[in-house]
């Protein structure tokens, strides 16, 4: 029964490899505005929060039209990038990447604000009145006591972005070897006859992935308040 | 050494005072309230007076007329908090090692070994924060500031925190660091006797005022 075939590897490398991608790319983007969430106080803060959190909410299908409009080969943003940087997104698996990119990015910025909220700011004063500028206190000071956060949060995003379904097909389509993660195999196979087993085979897969990615999360929270308490 | 003529309004409190001392160890007394962390935190940069002058080591680190304003990180201060503020995510060694590291100056081992022994914690290098005792903990911070090679040292009731029996354990550490570290000190207190034994010159804080300045016999 646990034969994987050849093209369920290629769905489950695939959905590895825009997970990864796609976690890599936002955690840099997740660290800024989860910092500029927690610390600031701006016009508009609450509307930014908003806009963060509307794929969570939003029909995946719309997220994933909207990003069709944006970034497809006739959209604004995409036209410009294929011109002049050559990066294409639509139908391929970068295309797949940014859609579970925004997908997972509102899971993957909550710890990380959670944790940065968590740091006593009197620690980032005694940092700086020790000679640290802002920009070092930040680095030696902030983000190594974040870090269970940012790690619980890559995790989170991670796992959200495996399982994405609804905006990469909207956005990508379905296409083997280059588009088709494991949601969206799942999908096919148990629309074609005799695709069951297949099918089931790739569900214990993303169970396995998603509670790996859990049990993974829940080890870092804790590890968060060790580190926050310096024992 | 430290001249400090400046105004702050907080809310309702207003804060107004003007000093300057020449003495080794300046004590600010005066009741909770009556404003002298605030005081010091304007000393650090780490508030911005509304008004007037802050003068460290004849840097002039605050003028809000000439919109002068050092950063605190510029400053080369030292700060010991009442509550320690050691770092949670790094051993004592790295907490000493700190101050040194984010102002790019070369290792001083000599320095750091007199430092350690002076206050005794040579034993604690390898041990967390969190595994330290009160009295423990603001040996560290007390060393982590004087490592940083600061001009000027601000501690803020640093015995605040303690029971009696610690008070008296950190007290001749403070009493050997004024005779052999050669920083001067601003040292912030309501304990008078605290004051009596370290103190030079006494500034007196009432209600965001400096009623009194003079000598350790301002304190009767």
């Amino acid at each position: 029964m646990f034969d994987i075939s050849p093209a369920e590897w290629t769905a489950i490398l695939l959905s590895l490899r825009v997970a990864v991608i796609a976690t890599l790319v936002a955690t840099p983007f997740g660290i800024a505005l989860a910092w500029v969430l927690a610390r600031r106080d701006f016009w508009g803060k609450s509307f930014l929060d908003a806009v963060v959190h509307l794929p969570l909410v939003l029909p995946p299908v719309v997220t994933g039209y909207l990003l069709l409009l944006t970034f497809g080969r006739k959209g604004l943003v995409g036209g410009f990038l294929a011109d002049y940087l050559g990066i294409v997104f639509s139908f391929r698996w970068t295309g797949a990447a940014l859609a579970c990119g925004v997908m997972a990015f509102p899971l993957l910025v909550r710890p990380m604000r959670l944790s940065i909220e968590a740091i006593d700011r009197r620690l980032e004063q005694a940092a700086e009145t020790l000679g640290a500028a802002p920009w070092k206190v930040f680095f030696t000071v902030t983000l190594p006591l974040a870090l269970p956060g940012v790690l619980a949060g890559m995790v989170l995003g991670f796992a959200k972005a495996i399982g994405e379904f609804g905006a990469t097909i909207t956005f990508v389509s379905n296409i083997p070897g280059e588009t088709q993660t494991i949601s969206s195999a799942i999908y096919s196979l148990i629309q074609t006859p005799d695709g069951d087993a297949a099918a089931g085979r790739l569900v214990i897969v993303s169970i396995v992935l998603a509670i790996g990615a859990l049990i993974a999360a829940e080890w870092f929270a804790r590890r968060a308040t060790q580190r926050l308490h310096g024992n | 050494m430290l001249r400090v003529d400046i105004e702050k309004q907080l809310g309702e409190f207003s804060l107004s005072a003007s000093f300057a001392s020449e003495g080794r160890v300046i004590g600010l007394f005066g009741a909770s309230g009556a404003g002298k962390s605030s005081l010091v935190n304007m000393i650090a940069g780490l508030l911005r007076p509304d008004r007037g002058t802050i003068v460290i080591d004849g840097e002039t680190v605050d003028d809000a007329a000439a919109g002068i304003h050092v950063p605190t990180y510029r400053r080369r201060i030292g700060y010991v908090f009442q509550d320690a503020r050691l770092f949670p995510h790094l051993s004592v060694a790295q907490n000493l090692d700190y101050g040194r590291r984010m102002n790019g100056l070369a290792p001083d081992p000599a320095q750091h070994r007199r430092i350690i022994d002076l206050l005794d914690i040579g034993g604690l290098l390898d041990r967390r924060p969190g595994k330290l005792s009160g009295g423990e903990r603001q040996r560290v911070a007390l060393g982590r500031a004087l490592l940083s090679k600061p001009r000027l040292l601000l501690l803020d009731e640093p015995l605040g925190a303690l029971d009696e029996g610690r008070k008296l354990e950190i007290l001749p550490y403070l009493v050997r660091l004024r005779d052999e570290a050669n920083v001067p000190m601003v040292y912030v207190s309501h304990d008078a006797a605290e004051l009596r034994q370290l103190a030079t010159q006494i500034v007196v804080l009432k209600q965001g005022r400096v009623t009194s300045f003079g000598g350790v016999k301002v304190l009767t």
